[in-house]
């Protein structure tokens, strides 16, 4: 026998779990100790390559590891106990699948042998978490650990990101087991992501490009997952073609807000000449972006002219909710690569100034306007006044969900991928807080801000705590309207006006919040306050919390209302009480 | 359009459904199948029949042949919702492919006597139905057949004294030379 105590390969599996995150590259890890996962906490203890930033609650340490995750490209990694700990996760990997945020998330999980007993802190993890992750495991052997570790990172950060759920039980990480480092076997082999796309589908969407007369590109998240490359060819393409492109809430940032051919974001909350010139394109390229009911209003009149061309990593997004006519599977970067390559071999810019004509046309009406006030901020003024003000910094946005997340996007004018962070699919309150945290650990010294709402922001207030103990100056800036805003905004427009449980009758001073976890409470209440404020906010190297007082009953435009076609936009400067009842006609008459 | 307030688009499709015969090679390891039926609880996807075995036990893979229905559209998505999944190797459309045989096997219980022990056994023979168990008051017959001509003994023992049924669910395999 070979004496096997001095084979650094040996050792438990809390030490493999360590040994795989610094074999792959993981600086930073969010978590929260608990029984199931103490000799993992332990080894942490003892090292000092992986920095452990510890959060409030467990949710908060899965939406900082997507905050982290969609600010580098790099997976977030997530640590957390058996039982609560990882039914607390359940939100943001839920979150992480619908955004395509590459996760790793390891849960401890009670002894091999109390599995199934109804043991203290048990429960069916990989049975809870597997709707809500790209795949999981539970580790029974030791001596699979380290390949199914390898495998998680393969599987969350490949093909369409993901996030995965590594359980292991207690015992198997006293266990003692043989590690290796990663290697090419440790991944099933049915598991095989299509990267390059198909040489003929790609000439066939040349083809259609070269010829179209009213074209739009349509990009999305994907764009982001792919790299900072695939944005670089996304602006390559549109300077090349000259097509006009609009973006999806997930995809802002990948083609520059101050480009000449952006329309704006497009879907519910977009703008109008984005939303027109889907409507009435006769050839749409999208890319990395999955016809979300939030985009295409309703589908039966959803874009009925144009021939449209899909470029997205993941089979399942083609033809699931809108028939395209060139499919092409692939990674993004990639393909659109090679679309370049045959577009400038092959074609050359089409003329479509009468087009952009149309264009200009829908673009005058100004959708985005709002009427001035010079008593109460508006919401809208205030992210703009924001968006000057942190002009020149290396700025991150993340948000919560709701109106002033519309505002964020609508208003925030995003020149770089991975600087925008927003719960997009699963429409997750709380998220901004802790993913500003995230984003701040990643980028230690950017300027990183979560534009919030009062409601959503104390969803996960607790975090506050994790950002003082980790001297992370996040900004939190709140537009204080005392309501659930987009709650309120679909009472109003849906159900009669009648305001059910939408209003916080008592909400925190959040000065004095601020004051008591140790952060700086800042507040505006005038437009002639904001900039002065804002200002302060900016210089102070604390995290800060901003109880900016906006307009209470200002709603968020222009819409497209129920069952409507993107041709049916409700504009702000006709949403009067009879124009926004009849366009919402079906529902409840406004009072 | 008069839908009710919303601001999802709430008109139901009614699209004609199909029904198809999918075959799915899959790892076989713990939890495989939870995951397969789960995406089509979780996406309210129909399952007719399904059924699941380990089919090479050295590579460990298990055969799934699951029947389904749903419009066309409904259909390609389960197949790319099956074949993203980890686990899973390959995924095919029998009924697309045109090519296959498709087989379930029934054990049918009935209880009689006089004459129905009689009609029993000359249906069974003309079904090619086995008798796998007999007392002097009942039979256990055994078919194999496809889906329909099962159903079809079946509902011809009910007047003469079915009793239960257990059915293994839909096999299917490709014709030719050729494997998935």
């Amino acid at each position: 026998m070979t004496d096997k105590s001095h084979d650094p390969n040996q050792m438990t599996g809390a030490a493999m779990i360590v040994r795989a995150l610094i074999d792959h590259g993981v600086q930073h890890l969010f978590g929260y100790p608990g029984g199931a996962v103490l000799p993992i906490y332990d080894e942490i203890f003892q090292q000092s390559e992986v920095e452990h930033i510890l959060v409030r609650h467990e949710q908060g340490a899965g939406h900082a590891a997507e905050g982290y995750a969609r600010s580098t490209g790099k997976p977030g990694v997530v640590l957390v106990t058996s039982g609560p700990g990882a039914t607390n996760m359940v939100t943001p990997l839920t979150d992480a699948l619908m955004d395509s945020i590459p996760l790793v998330c390891i849960t401890g999980q009670v002894p091999t042998h109390l599995i199934g007993n109804d043991a203290f802190q048990e429960c069916d993890t990989v049975g809870i978490t597997r709707p809500c992750t790209k795949h999981n495991w539970l580790v029974r052997d030791v001596n699979d650990l380290a390949k199914v570790l390898h495998e998680a990172f393969y599987v969350a950060t490949t093909g369409r990101p993901g996030p995965v759920v590594v359980d292991v039980p207690k015992d198997v990480q006293f266990a003692t087991g043989t590690y290796h480092p990663p290697r090419k076997s440790d991944v099933h082999v049915s598991y095989t992501p299509r990267v390059k796309g198909d040489a003929s589908q790609i000439r066939k969407a040349v083809a259609l490009l070269a010829g179209a007369k009213r074209p739009v590109i349509y990009s999305g998240g994907g764009v982001i997952n792919s790299g900072r490359e695939a944005s670089k060819l996304l602006r390559e393409l549109v300077e090349v073609t000259g097509f006009p492109i609009t973006s999806t809430l997930m995809g802002l940032g990948a083609y520059p807000a101050t480009g000449k051919n952006w329309l704006g974001m497009l879907g519910m909350h977009g703008t109008y000449e984005s939303n027109m010139a889907m409507h009435d394109c006769d050839v749409m390229l999208c890319v990395g972006a999955r016809f979300d009911d939030r985009i295409t209003g309703r589908t039966d009149a959803f874009s009925p002219g144009s021939k449209k061309i899909h470029i997205d990593i993941d089979p399942s997004s083609i033809n699931k909710n809108i028939h395209v006519d060139v499919p092409i599977i692939g990674d993004c970067g990639n393909v659109l690569g090679d679309l370049l390559q045959v577009f400038k071999a092959e074609a050359k810019k089409p003329d479509i100034k009468a087009w952009w004509q149309e264009i200009a046309v829908w673009r005058a009406r100004n959708s985005l306007a709002y009427r001035k006030n010079s008593e109460v901020i508006l919401p809208q003024y205030a992210i703009e006044r924001l968006f000057e003000a942190t002009r020149g910094h290396d700025t991150y946005i993340t948000t919560e969900v709701g109106q002033h997340q519309m505002w964020a996007a609508q208003f925030f004018g995003f020149e770089e991928p991975h600087r925008w962070m927003t719960s997009g699919g699963l429409g997750t309150m709380g998220y901004g807080l802790p993913a500003a945290l995230g984003v701040q650990v990643a980028h230690r010294d950017s300027l990183v801000i979560d534009i919030a709402g009062d409601a959503s922001v104390q969803m996960t207030m607790q975090e506050m705590s994790t950002a003082v103990q980790f001297e992370l100056p996040i900004k939190i800036f709140i537009l204080n309207n005392q309501y659930m805003g987009m709650v309120r905004q679909w009472q109003q427009l849906l159900h009669g006006n009648r305001l059910s449980h939408s209003y916080s009758e008592a909400l925190p001073d959040f000065v004095k919040l601020a004051d008591a976890f140790g952060c700086v409470g800042l507040q505006a209440i005038k437009p002639g306050d904001l900039d002065g404020a804002l200002k302060e906010m900016i210089s102070i190297k604390r995290p800060v919390l901003f109880d900016c007082r906006v307009a209470a009953l200002e709603n968020c435009f222009p819409m497209i209302p129920s069952g409507k076609a993107h041709n049916e936009m409700l504009l702000p400067a006709e949403a009067t009480d009879e124009a926004t009842a009849a366009a919402f006609a079906g529902g409840k008459a406004l009072v | 359009m008069n839908q009710p307030a919303s601001a999802y688009f709430l008109e139901e499709r009614h699209d004609p459904t199909e029904s198809h015969t999918l075959s799915v090679l899959v790892q076989n390891e713990p939890g495989v199948l939870a995951r397969v039926i789960g995406l089509f609880s979780g996406r309210g996807y129909n399952i007719e029949s399904l059924t699941v075995s380990e089919t090479e036990s050295q590579k460990h893979l298990s055969r799934i042949t699951i029947v389904t229905t749903g419009t066309p559209m409904v259909i390609e998505q389960i197949k790319h919702q099956l074949d993203r999944m980890v686990p899973v190797y390959r995924v095919v459309d029998m009924t697309l492919t045109g090519r296959s045989i498709e087989r379930e096997l029934a054990m049918v219980k009935v209880r009689g006597g006089g004459d129905n022990r009689v009609e029993a056994l000359r249906l069974a023979d003309a079904f090619r139905a086995r008798v796998i168990d007999a007392t002097t008051e009942s039979f256990v017959f055994e078919i194999t057949g496809n889906s329909a001509k099962v159903s079809q003994f079946i509902d011809l023992m009910r007047p003469i004294g079915l009793v239960e049924v257990s059915r293994t669910g839909v096999a299917a395999i490709g014709r030719g030379p050729e494997g998935m």
